[in-house]
This record gives C-alpha cells, sequence and structure tokens, in this order.
C-alpha cells in the first residue's frame, strides 16, 4: 500500500492560515473604518499564490516532506503581514490628523520580500535535492558565515542602525547578513561536529562529576565564545551574540551526548555575561533597565515600559485588531511586533502565536529525530534551536522575562532578512524531512529520478 | 543523539513555558496594575480615542464630540458654554467628569447594557462602541431666562414640570466654562480651575441643587400645608399675629419683618399671614402644629431625602428632636432649616400638582448612536404630600400672595400666579438669602420656579420680591409662552 505523503493535509492547513489572514485584514479595515484598498487585495492574492506556488513546488520536490511547517511559517509570515498593515494603518492616520504626508505603508515592502524569500525557498529545494550534499561545504559555509558576521563592520559597507551596527547597505537595499550567517554558521557547526564529534565526546578525567575536556578539544567552544563576545563588543549586537553561542553549545551536546558542555557553555556564558555587563556600557544599560524599566520610563526604559502596557491594555482577550495603540510602542512593527500582537489579540491570541512557534520547532525536532544521518540530524536540530532561541529570545525581551535585545522575530517582523533566512531555514528542514520520511520500499515510478539522486551522492 | 535532540527539545519546551507564564502573569496578572500607573496613556486614549455621544436640549446637541487634530482625537465642546454648565458638567482630561457627563458616562460612551444588541453587533464586526445621545428636560428659553435673570447676582433658578418632576431649568451663577476645562491643554485647564477654585462666589458648585441656604419664609409654605393637614386651619382661621412673639420657654423675641402687628388686634386670617408673611403668626402656628407634624409634612415634600436627579442633590434638611423655641424658628425657615433650590421648586410643584410630589428627574430619554430612542424616563411620584382639596386651597392662597401681598413683581397680565417670597438670615455677618417660589398658571400649572439670591441685602419681605419675584416671572413666561415642550 502506498504511504500517504500528507501533501492534501498540507494544502488544506495552507487554506486555513490564508483564510484567518484574509480575515484578519478585513477586521482591521473594518475596525479602523478604512477601506481596504485594492493594493492590500492584490497583496493577499499574491500572498495566496506565492504560498500555492511553494506548495507545488514541495508536492514535486519534496514529495514526503512534513505537511505542517509550510502551512506555519505561512500562518505567522501571513499574521506578519496583517500587523504591520495594521500599523500602516495607525501611522497613515495619525499622519492625516497632523496635515503630514502619510509614511510609505510597510505592507508591500514587506510582501516584496516574501517573494523573494519563496523564490529562495524554491531555489533551496531545487537546488539541494539532498541535505546531504550541504555537508562536502562545510568548510565553505563557515567562511561564508564569518564573512557574513563581520561584513557590517566593513568600512564602506556596513552601517550602523539603531546603535547596532548589523547592517549592510548596497545602493537602496539594505540587509542584516546576520541572519543569512545564522544558517551558514548552522550548516557548519553541524558538518564540523559530526566530523569532530567522536574525540569531542573523549572524556579522560572528571572533576566532581563533571568530565574535563581534552585542553586541545576545548578550542573549538572557545573560539564560539570569542566570536560570540567579538559581535557584541564590535557590532553592539547583543541577540546574535547570546543566539550564536547558545546554538553552538546546544549543537556541541547534541553532537557528543556530553553534558560536560552545558556545563562548560553555562560557565563561559556566565563569565561572558558577567564581564560584558561590567565593561560594556551598552550591556550594563539595558540589563539596569530590565530591573527597573519604570525608574527609566520617559528615556531609555521607554520602549518595554511601553510595551508592557501594551500587553497590559490586550489582557486576557485583547482589544481586538485595530483597536489597541500598538503604535505607542517604538519599532511596533520590528522588534516589538509581539507587543503589537499582545495588546491586540491578547493573552489569547500571544498564546495561539506561541503555540505555533512551538509546533515549528517541536516538528524541527522531530525531523531531527527521525531523518538517519548524524548531519542531517544535528542540522535540523540546529536550525530548529536557532529559531526557538530567537523566539525566546525577542519575546522575553520585550516582556522583560530577560533583558532587552535586538533580535528579529522570525516571520512576523517587518525585515526582509530575516524573512527570507527564516523561509530558508523551512526549505532546509522540508528537504531534510522529504529524506527522513521517504518510503523505503520500492518507490513508485514517478519517484524515478529522485530515487537515482538519492543513489547518486 | 536522539536522547540528547529529545533532551533539548525538553529543555526548549521549557523556555516557551516561562514565556507563557511570564506573558500570562502581565496579561492577566498584572495588567490592571500596568494600566493604572501614570503615565500610561492608553486609558486616556481609548477614552478620547471615541466618539461620545451628545448631550442634547431638545434637538439641541449642547455638549459633542470634535474630531481634533492631535492624538486625543475627540475634543467635547458646550455650545452654550456657561448656560448649561450645572447641566452638562464637564469632562476634562485632568479633573474627570462632572454633571451629566459623569452620571450619564456609560451611555455617552456606548458601555451601558441598554447597548448590548448594539455591543453584541460591534463584536462581531470589531468596531469600537458608538456613544449613545442623551436628551435633557431643559427647557431651552426657561434657562436662558433664568441665566439672564440672574446676572451677575450669586444664585440659583430651578424650573420644574408640576405634572412630572421634569426639571425645565438648573442655573447657576456665577458659572464657569466647560469648554476651557474640555481643552487638551493641561495647562490652561489647571490655570482656569485654579481661577475658578479662588473665586469666593463658587462657581463650581453646583448652585441649583447642592446650595443649601435657609429657605426662610418660603417654608411657611410647608408650614400651610401642616396647618391644612392637621384639619384643625383653614384658610380663614384666625391666628394671633403680634409684632412681637416671645419664643416658648425663652426670652428670646421674634419680630415680624414690618415691626407691626399682622392685623387689627394682633389677630390674622392664615390666608393674610400668608400674604404678608407674617412671622409671629407662623412661629406660633408652628409650636401648635409641633415638630413632628412639620418634620412630616417637610419629608413629603422632599426634605431629608438625598435625590439623584440623575445628578446627586444635596439633602435638604428640617431638623429632628426640635425643643419649642427651636420648632417656632423653623416654622419660619430659619434655625437648622436648609433648602436647595430644587427642593423649594418641589415644594412649589408639590402645590401645584394638586399634592403630589414627584421625582425631579434632568434626563428625558437615552438614545442609541443613531438617535433612536431606546428609553424615556417615565414620571413618578415620591409621594402624596397633600389632599388635591388642600392643595387647591393653598394654590388659592398662593395667588392671592401674589395679587394683594408681598409677591406684587411676579403678577403676569392675564395669567393666574401662585407664589410666595422668602428672605432668610444666613448668619450675622453673611448677607440674606432672598428667595421666590412660584408656579403658573395657578389652575393648570405649567411650570413651578424657585429662585434663590445669595447677596439678598436687606431683610426686608421685599427682597425677595426684588430680587428673585421678576427672575421667576421672567422664567414662568418663558415657559408659557413657549409652551411645554
Amino acid at each position: 500500500m502506498r504511504q500517504s505523503n500528507r501533501r492534501g493535509t498540507e494544502l488544506m492547513l495552507l487554506v486555513f492560515a490564508l483564510v484567518l489572514v484574509v480575515l484578519g485584514m478585513l477586521q482591521v479595515g473594518w475596525a479602523t473604518g478604512t477601506a481596504i484598498p485594492t493594493r492590500l487585495w492584490v497583496t493577499m492574492a499574491l500572498l495566496a499564490a506565492l504560498a500555492a506556488g511553494m506548495h507545488m513546488v514541495v508536492r514535486l520536490r519534496a514529495t514526503y516532506a512534513d505537511p505542517i511547517l509550510l502551512p506555519a511559517a505561512t500562518l505567522l509570515t501571513g499574521l506578519g503581514l496583517v500587523m504591520i498593515y495594521r500599523i500602516d494603518v495607525a501611522n497613515a492616520q495619525r499622519a492625516v490628523h497632523n496635515n503630514i504626508t502619510p509614511p510609505t505603508p510597510d505592507v508591500y515592502a514587506q510582501l516584496t520580500w516574501f517573494a523573494i524569500a519563496a523564490v529562495l525557498f524554491v531555489a533551496v529545494l531545487i537546488l539541494v535535492r539532498d541535505h546531504r550534499r550541504l555537508q562536502r561545504y562545510t568548510f565553505t559555509f563557515g567562511l561564508i558565515g564569518i564573512v557574513l558576521l563581520i561584513l557590517p563592520l566593513a568600512p564602506v559597507l556596513g552601517h550602523t542602525i539603531n546603535g547596532a551596527r548589523l547592517w549592510v547597505r548596497l545602493a537602496v537595499f539594505s540587509f542584516q547578513p546576520g541572519e543569512l550567517a545564522k544558517i551558514a554558521l548552522t550548516i557548519f557547526f553541524a558538518g564540523y561536529l559530526v566530523l569532530k564529534r567522536d574525540s569531542l565526546a573523549l572524556v579522560r578525567t572528571r572533576v566532581a562529576g563533571v568530565g574535563v575536556p581534552r585542553v586541545k578539544d576545548l578550542g573549538p567552544i572557545l573560539i564560539a565564545w570569542l566570536i560570540s563576545l567579538g559581535v557584541l563588543v564590535f557590532q553592539n549586537d547583543l541577540g546574535t551574540s547570546l543566539l550564536f553561542f547558545a546554538l553552538f553549545v546546544s549543537m556541541l551536546y547534541i553532537a557528543t551526548g556530553r553534558r560536560s558542555w552545558l556545563i562548560w557553555g553555562a560557565v563561559l556564558f556566565a563569565v561572558g555575561s558577567l564581564a560584558s555587563w561590567a565593561l560594556i556600557p551598552h550591556v550594563h544599560e539595558r540589563v539596569t533597565i530590565w530591573l527597573n524599566p519604570f525608574g527609566y520610563a520617559a528615556d531609555s526604559g521607554y520602549q518595554i515600559v511601553q510595551s508592557l502596557y501594551g500587553f497590559a491594555n490586550g489582557g486576557l482577550l485583547g482589544a481586538g485588531l485595530g483597536q489597541g495603540f500598538p503604535t505607542l510602542v517604538p519599532f511596533a512593527n520590528t522588534d516589538f511586533i509581539t507587543a503589537a500582537f499582545g495588546e491586540e489579540l491578547g493573552l489569547i491570541g500571544l498564546m495561539a502565536m506561541l503555540m505555533v512557534y512551538a509546533i515549528i520547532v517541536e516538528r524541527g525536532m522531530r525531523i531531527s529525530v527521525s531523518v538517519k544521518d548524524s548531519f542531517g540530524q544535528l542540522l535540523a536540530a540546529g536550525l530548529s534551536i536557532s529559531v526557538a532561541i530567537q523566539v525566546f529570545v525577542i519575546i522575553g525581551g520585550v516582556t522583560r522575562l530577560i533583558p532587552l535585545t535586538g533580535l528579529t522575530t522570525p516571520f512576523l517582523s517587518y525585515g526582509g532578512s530575516s524573512l527570507v533566512a527564516n523561509w530558508i531555514i523551512i526549505a532546509l528542514l522540508l528537504r531534510i524531512s522529504d529524506r527522513a520520511r521517504r518510503p523505503h520500499t520500492q518507490a513508485p515510478a514517478m519517484d524515478d529520478a529522485m530515487t537515482q539522486v538519492v543513489r547518486r551522492v | 543523539m536522539n536522547r540528547p535532540i529529545r533532551l533539548m527539545a525538553g529543555f526548549l519546551a521549557v523556555l516557551l513555558f516561562a514565556l507563557l507564564i511570564n506573558i500570562t502573569v502581565i496579561q492577566v496578572f498584572q495588567a490592571s496594575n500596568y494600566r493604572d500607573h501614570v503615565g500610561n496613556q492608553r486609558n486616556l486614549l481609548a477614552e478620547y480615542g471615541r466618539e461620545r455621544g451628545p448631550i442634547l436640549v431638545g434637538n439641541d446637541p449642547v455638549a459633542r464630540s470634535v474630531v481634533t487634530g492631535n492624538t486625543l482625537m475627540y475634543q467635547r465642546t458646550y455650545s452654550q458654554g456657561p448656560l448649561l454648565a450645572p447641566v452638562t458638567g464637564f469632562y476634562s482630561l485632568v479633573y474627570g467628569a462632572t454633571g451629566l457627563e459623569r452620571t450619564e458616562n456609560q451611555v455617552l460612551t456606548g458601555r451601558s447594557d441598554l447597548f448590548f444588541v448594539d455591543r453584541i453587533q460591534q463584536l462581531f464586526a470589531g468596531r469600537r462602541p458608538q456613544g449613545g445621545a442623551v436628551t435633557t428636560t431643559i427647557n431651552d428659553a426657561a434657562q436662558l431666562a433664568a441665566f439672564n435673570g440672574l446676572g451677575t447676582k450669586v444664585g440659583a433658578v430651578v424650573a420644574i414640570e408640576p405634572a412630572t418632576g421634569k426639571i425645565l431649568a438648573s442655573v447657576q451663577s456665577p458659572s464657569f466654562d466647560p469648554n476651557v476645562l474640555t481643552s487638551h491643554d493641561p495647562t490652561a485647564i489647571r490655570a482656569y480651575y485654579n481661577t475658578l477654585l479662588a473665586n469666593p462666589a463658587k462657581p463650581l458648585l453646583n448652585r441649583p441643587i447642592v446650595g443649601l441656604q435657609p429657605p426662610g419664609s418660603t417654608f411657611k409654605l410647608v408650614v400651610t400645608a401642616a396647618a391644612l393637614a392637621s384639619g384643625q386651619y383653614t384658610a380663614d382661621s384666625v391666628l394671633p399675629g403680634p409684632a412681637v412673639y416671645q419664643l416658648p420657654n425663652s426670652t428670646h423675641l421674634l419680630h415680624n419683618w414690618t415691626g407691626k402687628a399682622c392685623g387689627p388686634g394682633s389677630r390674622v386670617t392664615l390666608r393674610q399671614a400668608l400674604a404678608i408673611s407674617c412671622n409671629t403668626a407662623f412661629a406660633w402656628l408652628g409650636v401648635q402644629l409641633g415638630a413632628p407634624a412639620l418634620q412630616h409634612q417637610a419629608e413629603l415634600m422632599g426634605f431629608n431625602t438625598g435625590f439623584a436627579i440623575p445628578l446627586h442633590a444635596a439633602t435638604s434638611v428640617f431638623p429632628e428632636q426640635l425643643d419649642k423655641p427651636q420648632t417656632a424658628l423653623s416654622a419660619i425657615g430659619q434655625y437648622d432649616d436648609r433648602a436647595t433650590a430644587l427642593q423649594m421648586a418641589m415644594v412649589a410643584a408639590t402645590i401645584a400638582n394638586h399634592g403630589v410630589t414627584m421625582l425631579p428627574y434632568l434626563v428625558q430619554e437615552i438614545r442609541g448612536a443613531d438617535l433612536s430612542i431606546l428609553t424615556t424616563t417615565q414620571p413618578k411620584a415620591f409621594a402624596t404630600a397633600m389632599t388635591p382639596a388642600n392643595a387647591a386651597a393653598e394654590t388659592d392662597m398662593m395667588v392671592n400672595v401674589v395679587q394683594n401681598g408681598t409677591a406684587s413683581n411676579a403678577r403676569i397680565p392675564g395669567i393666574a400666579v401662585a407664589g410666595k417670597t422668602g428672605t432668610a438670615q444666613t448668619g450675622n455677618s453673611s448677607p440674606n438669602v432672598a428667595w421666590f417660589v412660584s408656579f403658573a398658571p395657578a389652575q393648570s400649572p405649567k411650570v413651578a420656579v424657585a429662585v434663590m439670591v445669595e447677596d439678598g441685602g436687606g431683610t426686608s419681605e421685599i427682597t425677595g420680591n426684588g430680587l428673585a419675584a421678576p427672575i421667576a416671572k421672567a422664567v414662568m413666561e418663558a415657559v408659557l409662552q413657549g409652551g411645554s415642550r
């Protein structure tokens, strides 16, 4: 009997996600008393068309891939568009009241980015026919990752926005290469750790039950640690620094199965945190605001305080789309988009959205467990963990669970780099899951071409 | 490798739970705390971002929200300013709301349960509730007549439709301009508010309904009603009316305002005693009737009850546990008697309405955002204070006051007016309060009025007639010429 490939389920969920997005847009228009402009209808149609296109490519090129990831990511991207549009409306209305020219709406630019993301998604699925091919380019990706990471420091290209130097500007086009570096480095870590896992797993001595690695094995974790600190010191980017180091330590632990690496990672993290708190004014300030935001409500703590007021205004059920005041929070459609959702959709809406993230991460981890090759396991786990940590760091930051760091909210935030990078992550996870779920028995005739590809590798 | 992956997935689940718990704490347990933080503009923006419904006099929106250019989307404006300030109150950024703006807030913001169906529709449409409208019982002509009549004098006027209890006019002087208090400029608001607070004439006091003063001789209407109710007296009963009356068990001497006896042989009929406002006769009568009878009659007419119209009126007082000299003084509206203009208008309206005291009210209708009528206030009786026969007899006596007695300035050609003057001593140093209460036309009353002027000057009953009666006359004329609305 032919195993179901669940593509029908994917399509159904995709339609459901798109219906939610359209309803959200309608509600924004209705609640704010704005007619939905034709351009927005076109945007929704394009969103649906792109989603359908991605679904078709998955159907043809990753037939057995996980059916949940694509709809879940589409739902989050669509909800992001809804909120970006909602904030556009608020900004336009305020501009009308103040008799100034309304700012350019962001929702259409975000759709353009989504189109680019979709193209890259398709490109990844078509070009990367088997994820194990990526393993060949382990050190190339390592180099690409490092270059992308330090690119913003380059004299001409680099650009500082809001105090953090993590932008590259080419003509009118600016980009955060750190987002793509995250993927390249995850591939590098996976390939590298597959090579070195045996020696890194060796434990010669134990001190108080904690394994002490050989000095020469400490190299990789120390380098990762130093690069993280470098990102923090030179680019003022707390979020990327944290994400990068946590990702490496997690993957190191998964590759070796040695909990001692987690302990060493935690020790290095503690040392690095304390040192940067003591030595870097920017970090010190973030912690001070975190501990007492209301003491700085008028200046440096303004963002987080407004964010908390927004969440509080939302309460359990939310003010309703279009009925809160999300624009009172600075960077409402980027770093603080979660606060906007919290205000307008309430605790219930926000919990539902966090569950969608949880589903994406859970599917990713499940793919990691089910795929047979070590590289695929590490890559799937690393990509999922990077999404999870990023969500935790930014949402934890805007809700004052941890100090605020500037990271984008995956799929939701306005901004091209993040959207493109996260969609590439989805494409890679789908590629790995296609491999993991592909039946071992004689494939149907239509899959001949793919079977051959597998054989060649 | 699967075991570390599963453990790592478990760790990520812990992070997720940490987020979920944290947002639950913020959005549920800390929410009201954060909402009330100073500096949280959201409540204000929510209040001012919603189009508040209008307050109407007739079909004229005297208080309405207009779109501004700034972050607070709507601003309240009052087309009549100080004229209707005691009715509308104000709706201020800094000092909150007063008047109907306060008591009808749920309606004006659209949050009242009356809008349940609308709110269900709005919930599904995802729209903000729209404010309802409040139509007042105010008669604009009467209100204006009273306002112009008071002019620069310190005082208050209340006019009531006797048959229903509708408040046709509620006017104070000095008043204030609510438009300044509802501006969006906190500095200007505070400056103006402090000026108002510093004014010794207390313009922020809602004088018509909370300004308490001794009712003076107008209280004789209550005593007359009690006398008729006792069955021992009629309009033609003869009472002692000497020039000076020594209070029982006391050496205190009570004089008539004329300094003379009230009639030949110091004897006077009840009708004549009321007409010339004979203090000695009424003091004697009060003592004869006894404090409990006076208190009972006063309470049937609204004393010692706090009315919400729906603005909270001050409770007018007829004191309890009086001894005889206190009773004598209370019978002429002195000692600890205190009444608002609203209360004295109710006394007149009760007599006018065949002895039935109606509950006074200021809100005629509640309307939806589309101005469809949702509820109309039904008149309610507060008490039956007099028999119709006694009310007719007292009406007749009051007509006599205007035609032949102290209240000559209230005469309206061709219309029988029933009235009573009053002048109350408020203390040794303070100026006297001049009163006038009346209703017209005497046989089928359309309007009952009480006028209180605080800086009354002299002690004679002429003061009430001179200062207060012309204002009452103007208000009555305004209502009668305009017909009832």
